[in-house]
């Protein structure tokens, strides 16, 4: 199929378009039709973006199915993707339909939650697909606004507040971001992102205002795309927006943002900070990775103090985060490939455990952990699946949580062994807030008078997890699903990084005449 | 066939727990007790037909990461073997026993299908303890290791209803996960230095790692002795080692057959299993083995003093596992891995039938744990009585010193006699005497003491306590009686039966365990310590002539990696532990002898004693009672401090510094926009998206005005 990455991408949009343009109306039959529509579009371009994982080559390292035009004033439209980003591409596209069947019982403004979620859907598979810098921009920033909106609009009490702060934090990043890309057109002479890929950028040392940058434009370059990358992941200590933006967001909301919007800072990383800039990369590379093991410890020790159920999550995906941030400035194979293996499967057990905690705030209305108790007496399915997820997100082996773990810790064990000490810790703390939370929820004798009749999941509910289930299962069982699919590619930016830099450091010794 | 035994289990778990719905309660329990029956079965055909040699079965490939190569296989050795037989036959019986001890449940109401979940449970165990013992790879091995964690932390949560066993399910899964830690820095070091996780690869690798330096944290160590140290740690956790142990007295919340699957039989021995399984790694790493050597003696030791005080049944029982794994740990720190397997595989008969019979007294007491409201109850469940009297006679050590007597060179003895005394005289032959052994023969003695005290104060003297549950108290039913007889049955002859494979002389252990070995040379060194002239204990038809020199009539000659176990060149322990003196040999006797007359002493002649004796050591007393106040100090330096710190760092870190720092910035900021947007409520999307247009116009008239996107 041509153009399949253009197809898929703007499927949602023209879903979204439908929406706007024919619906009419508040009433129930509107409401239901808007989210039928909405469970269409996103069907339908999961099954096409199957056309993408099946012709997917893995073993061609380059960019595949790319589309090239041109655009406006000059600009090039220009998309594909490597063994890098199509597994991003298939998680937004596999999260989609569950997120809007999660979203069943919305009643206010259904049209327009449903049409910011179609869009936020094109804008996300952009972000993954676009090979032109300029392009990127837009889709990366854009893709905020809807989601500023869900939070704003369909949000909890403190919504303004949460967004307000999701906005402050992600502005300085994008500024930042901004400037290099200007710089790196300005260096480079084109925003094709395949061109600047193989672009040398300029790494002499040089003086800034009273200051020694080592690694020079590379090192700020590194650091203004990670000012907004780091507030992506979120890394610490720029991650606070995070809890706060869980809390308030509605369920899919927190599900998108869990599952596919942090997982831009990592593709970020991945696709501009290692290749592009690697010997900035190397000089950060302490920085990063330390970063990385303050925020497993401290998010996972945060966790155990909370009293919200989705805080609490948050702050674990925070810590789940550290290990991917961590893989990937490992900078060897397992290092990566645990990074994104991490990463997607992160994407099925958060968004699961975010679901988990909506399937009790929908009967109950409250995220409060104390309000709970003894939910297994009348919920034993419920049990189970928030069982499993917990064990997942602890990285019991034979679930996906495990392998990124470990393939991550493998990774920066070469690097540095205080690192993985550090981050080891984080697997006992983890068991003690997962387990801990499903004690207080789940464990005990059911007390409290508020849940005596609380119901056990729906049939609806139950075929949202079994999906997350299956997959969670079989990475964790088979987990060559997605690492010979992003093998090869992350060989080969590996590759490329390793000759670059030793191009960079042969090139400064001669440069200063040392041997 | 090895498939078989693999899956019947997890087949079991899941037709239980998820089809109980459609076959009922008392199906669930059949499935899965018929399919543990049909691979313990299996297992005793591979066992008694296993011809030592190591075969694989690959069955799916797992984590694949350029040279990072797993896969789901079987490894099938003699500790494969080994450990089948133990853990199907003892999960089959325990499964059996459990349709008799689940029958009713004051934790459940009657409607309640509790049953089905339980069996699920136990199978699910015994497949992940399964994984681990067959795992061709450190990897998969880590799955059965983290498997077990999970089915014990939901076994001993079963009763979900009571705070107590909830807590005790979570420490046991998080101390566990602290050894874990350790064990996954060992297999990062491992991959590091060898390139494979394969047991093979790290065997061929072994001796090189001997000579290697590993930079971890802030020194250089020797790579063998520091991925042992790792490996260690988790078998620390596991195994319920001093300092990881606090969570295996608590585990005693779980239902009883759990504790004698779980936490006497099968799991708890893993860490000792891992130990022998990278022997050729250990072998190479001297100083780790003396740090195992000595913190299993210790723990021998620690766990046989808190027994003495203790008065719940099951926590005497607990504590004496615990001890009995230090024993094991020691054998192994020695370097005798056979005969650390050999009091393993004891040990597991023994020891899950004293939980079954401690099971069937609290059965037939109506869930009372205390010993001290037991007494008398000998007439009142008799065949429960004998069963636990055979478990006392082994796990105290009764049986005919070899000095005496032997019979082919078989000493006479219930099981744990046999083993026990070989791990006390490998320990003495590795040191000539030594800290390990004089720990292991003092922790003999309190082992004796303590398992007359519980037998004494069980069955012996008059009924205390409840006046009524005394006289509801019954005899369990069959179901539960066939188990018990079934597992006395090993405890009497396991010992004997396998004495010559485990702990004979080189060549019957070495053709056991599948190594390779030949005649000693002539000019072998001369492994002499103490004058010790007592060479009676070797009654085969080797050793007359050349025990007066006491050099080994064979040693093991394989490389690392061949066979199930390895034994280095220098490593003659296993020889030597025959020509210890004979007072080293009757020393264990002895203290059983002791053991057995001072409880007398104190529970039957004179009960009035313990009180006595008690009250003169008060701050003794309360010591040990509370188990060296080992819970304490850890809510102190661990556990409180990490919740104050999780607070702490989220009210003031991110709270007041992060949050405050932003904020801060912000005011500077807001007010700017607040006048941009006009307004304050939603303005600072359409900010946003005004900055973001702006920024794109920046870029894309910069890129017009330098000609262009190329």
């Amino acid at each position: 199929m041509e153009n399949v990455l253009s197809i898929t991408t703007f499927i949602p949009l023209i879903g979204a378009a439908i929406l706007a343009i024919f619906l009419r109306g508040e009433d129930d039959a509107a409401q239901r039709n808007a989210k039928w529509v909405a469970l269409a579009t996103t069907t339908v371009t999961f099954f096409v973006s199957l056309f993408i994982l099946f012709d997917f080559d893995p073993n061609n390292t380059g960019f595949q199915f790319v589309e090239e035009r041109t655009w406006l004033m000059g600009l090039q439209y220009k998309m594909g993707v490597d063994g890098i980003s199509v597994l991003f591409v298939m998680l937004t596209t596999f999260m989609m339909p569950l997120t809007i069947a999660a979203s069943w019982n919305v009643k206010h403004r259904v049209k327009e939650y449903m049409i910011a979620f179609l869009i936020l859907e094109t804008l996300m598979l952009g972000v993954f697909m676009a090979l032109d810098l300029v392009l990127f921009y837009l889709f990366f920033e854009a893709g905020l606004i809807p989601m500023f909106l869900i939070i704003g609009i369909w949000g909890g009490k403190a919504r303004i507040y949460a967004s307000f702060k999701f906005f402050l934090y992600t502005f300085l990043g994008s500024v930042l971001m901004l400037i290099a890309m200007v710089a790196m057109f300005a260096d480079a002479g084109t925003t094709d992102m395949t061109v600047l890929l193989r672009h040398e950028f300029a790494s002499e040392t040089f003086p800034l205002m009273g200051v020694t940058v080592v690694g020079g434009m590379q090192t700020l370059m590194f650091l203004a795309f990670f000012a907004s990358f780091a507030v992506k992941m979120p890394m610490w200590p720029v991650h606070t927006w995070l809890p706060d933006a869980h809390v308030q967001a509605p369920t899919a909301g927190s599900v998108v943002l869990a599952a596919i919007l942090l997982k831009m800072g990592g593709y970020g990383f991945l696709r501009f900070s290692l290749p592009m800039f690697p010997v900035g990369s190397e000089v950060m590379t302490p920085l990063v990775l330390w970063l990385s093991a303050i925020a497993i410890v401290y998010t996972s020790l945060v966790a155990l103090a909370q009293e919200d159920m989705k805080k609490l999550i948050a702050y674990s995906s925070v810590a789940h985060m550290g290990f991917v941030t961590m893989g990937i400035f490992a900078a060897n194979q397992q290092g990566i490939d645990g990074a994104i293996f991490q990463m997607i499967s992160h994407g099925f057990i958060s968004g699961a455990l975010f679901l988990c905690v909506s399937v009790i705030y929908d009967r109950m209305h409250t995220r409060e952990i104390d309000a709970y108790g003894g939910l297994v007496n009348r919920m034993p399915a419920y049990a189970l699946i928030f069982m499993f997820f917990t064990m997942a997100n602890v990285g019991l082996p034979g679930t996906s949580g495990f392998v990124g773990e470990f393939l991550t810790l493998v990774g920066v064990f070469k690097v540095n062994t205080w690192v993985a000490l550090v981050a080891v810790s984080g697997v006992i703390l983890s068991a003690g807030y997962a387990l801990w939370l499903y004690r207080r929820v789940v464990m005990g004798d059911l007390i409290k008078e508020s849940l005596k009749s609380i119901t056990d999941m729906t049939r609806l509910e139950r075929a949202i997890f079994a999906p997350l289930v299956v997959m969670t299962l079989l990475l964790g069982v088979y987990p060559s699903l997605v690492l010979d699919i992003i093998g090869p590619s992350v060989e080969a930016l590996i590759s490329n990084y390793d000759t670059a830099l030793a191009e960079a450091h042969s090139a400064s010794q001669i440069a200063s005449g040392v041997e | 066939m090895e498939q078989i035994i693999l899956f019947a289990p997890l087949i079991g778990a899941i037709i239980a727990g998820f089809g109980w719905r459609i076959i009922g309660d008392a199906g669930a329990q059949w499935v899965t007790t018929g399919l543990l029956f049909l691979a313990a079965a299996l297992s005793w055909v591979v066992f008694l037909g296993h011809d030592g040699v190591t075969t694989k079965v690959h069955i799916l490939d797992w984590i694949q990461s350029e040279l990072l190569d797993t896969a789901w296989s079987i490894r099938l050795d003699r500790l494969t073997a080994i450990m089948l037989v133990v853990i199907t036959s003892v999960s089959a019986l325990v499964h059996l026993y459990s349709m008799g001890y689940m029958a009713h449940d004051e934790n459940f109401s009657e409607n309640e299908s509790y049953r089905p979940r339980f069996f699920a449970y136990l199978s699910f165990f015994t497949f992940t303890m399964l994984m681990l013992v067959t795992a061709d790879n450190l990897l998969q091995l880590f799955f059965g290791w983290e498997g077990v964690g999970l089915a014990s932390y939901l076994l001993i949560g079963f009763y979900f209803r009571k705070p107590s066993a909830n807590a005790a399910a979570i420490k046991a899964f998080v101390v566990n996960r602290v050894g874990d830690a350790g064990f996954l820095l060992g297999i990062f070091a491992i991959f590091y230095l060898t390139e494979s996780i394969m047991f093979d690869d790290i065997f061929e690798a072994a001796p090189m790692l001997a000579d290697m330096t590993l930079t971890f944290l802030w020194a250089d160590w020797n790579a063998a002795n520091l991925i042992a140290f790792l490996l260690f740690v988790g078998a620390m956790g596991k195994s319920a080692q001093l300092f990881l142990h606090t969570w295996l007295p608590d585990a005693m919340e779980g239902p009883t057959p759990v504790s004698a699957l779980i936490h006497a039989a099968t799991m708890v021995t893993a860490g000792v299993f891992l130990i022998c399984r990278m022997s050729p790694v250990m072998e190479f790493a001297p100083e780790t083995m003396a740090f195992v050597t000595f913190l299993g003696a210790t723990t021998a030791f620690v766990a046989a003093t808190i027994g003495l005080v203790q008065n719940d049944i099951k926590r005497v029982i607990a504590y004496s596992t615990m001890s009995q794994l230090g024993y094991m740990f020691v054998a192994a720190g020695v370097g005798v891995y056979s005969v650390a397997m050999f009091h393993l595989f004891t040990h597991a008969f023994f020891k899950a039938m004293l939980f079954l019979g401690a099971g069937s007294v609290i059965h037939g007491m109506h869930h009372e744990q205390d010993m001290r409201n037991y007494g008398g109850l000998r007439k009142k469940m008799p065949y429960t009585f004998w069963a636990m009297l055979i478990g006392t006679l082994a796990i105290t050590g009764v049986g005919v010193p070899s000095v005496f007597f032997t019979f082919g060179g078989v000493p006479l003895g219930f099981a744990g006699f046999l083993s026990k005394d070989a791990v006390i005289e490998s320990a003495y032959a590795a040191a000539t005497g030594g800290y390990a052994f004089w720990m292991l023969v003092i922790a003999a003695l309190f082992t004796s003491f303590y398992s007359w005290r519980l037998m004494f104060l069980t069955f012996f003297g008059k009924p205390r306590g409840d006046k009524h549950t005394h006289e509801h108290a019954h005899e369990s039913p069959a179901v539960m009686l066939v188990p018990l007889g079934a597992l006395a049955v090993g405890s009497v002859l396991a010992g004997m039966v396998w004495f010559n494979s485990f702990f004979g002389h080189t060549d019957t252990v070495a053709k056991f365990f599948g190594v390779p070995y030949a005649e000693a040379s002539e000019h072998g060194e001369d492994h002499s310590s103490d004058a010790a002239e007592d060479h009676s204990a070797e009654g085969t038809d080797h050793g007359t002539k050349e025990g007066k020199e006491k050099k080994p009539h064979y040693v093991f000659t394989g490389e690392p990696g061949e066979g199930a176990i390895y034994t280095g060149p220098e490593n003659t322990v296993l020889n030597d532990a025959h020509y210890v003196p004979k007072w080293v040999k009757l020393s264990p006797f002895v203290d059983m002898i002791l053991g057995l007359l001072v409880a007398m002493w104190f529970y039957i002649w004179n009960p009035s004693l313990p009180r006595r004796v008690a009250e003169t050591n008060k701050p003794l007393y309360l010591f040990l009672l509370n188990k060296w106040y080992f819970d304490e100090i850890y809510d102190v330096i661990f556990v409180r401090p990490a919740m104050f710190l999780g607070r702490f760092l989220w009210k003031r870190g991110d709270g007041n510094v992060i949050d405050g720092g932003i904020n801060g910035l912000a005011l500077g900021i807001v007010p700017f926009f607040v006048r941009v947007a006009g307004r304050a409520q939603s303005g600072y999307i359409f900010t946003y998206a005004f900055a973001m247009v702006i920024g794109i116009v920046v870029l894309v008239t910069w890129i017009t005005f330098t000609g262009g996107a190329n």
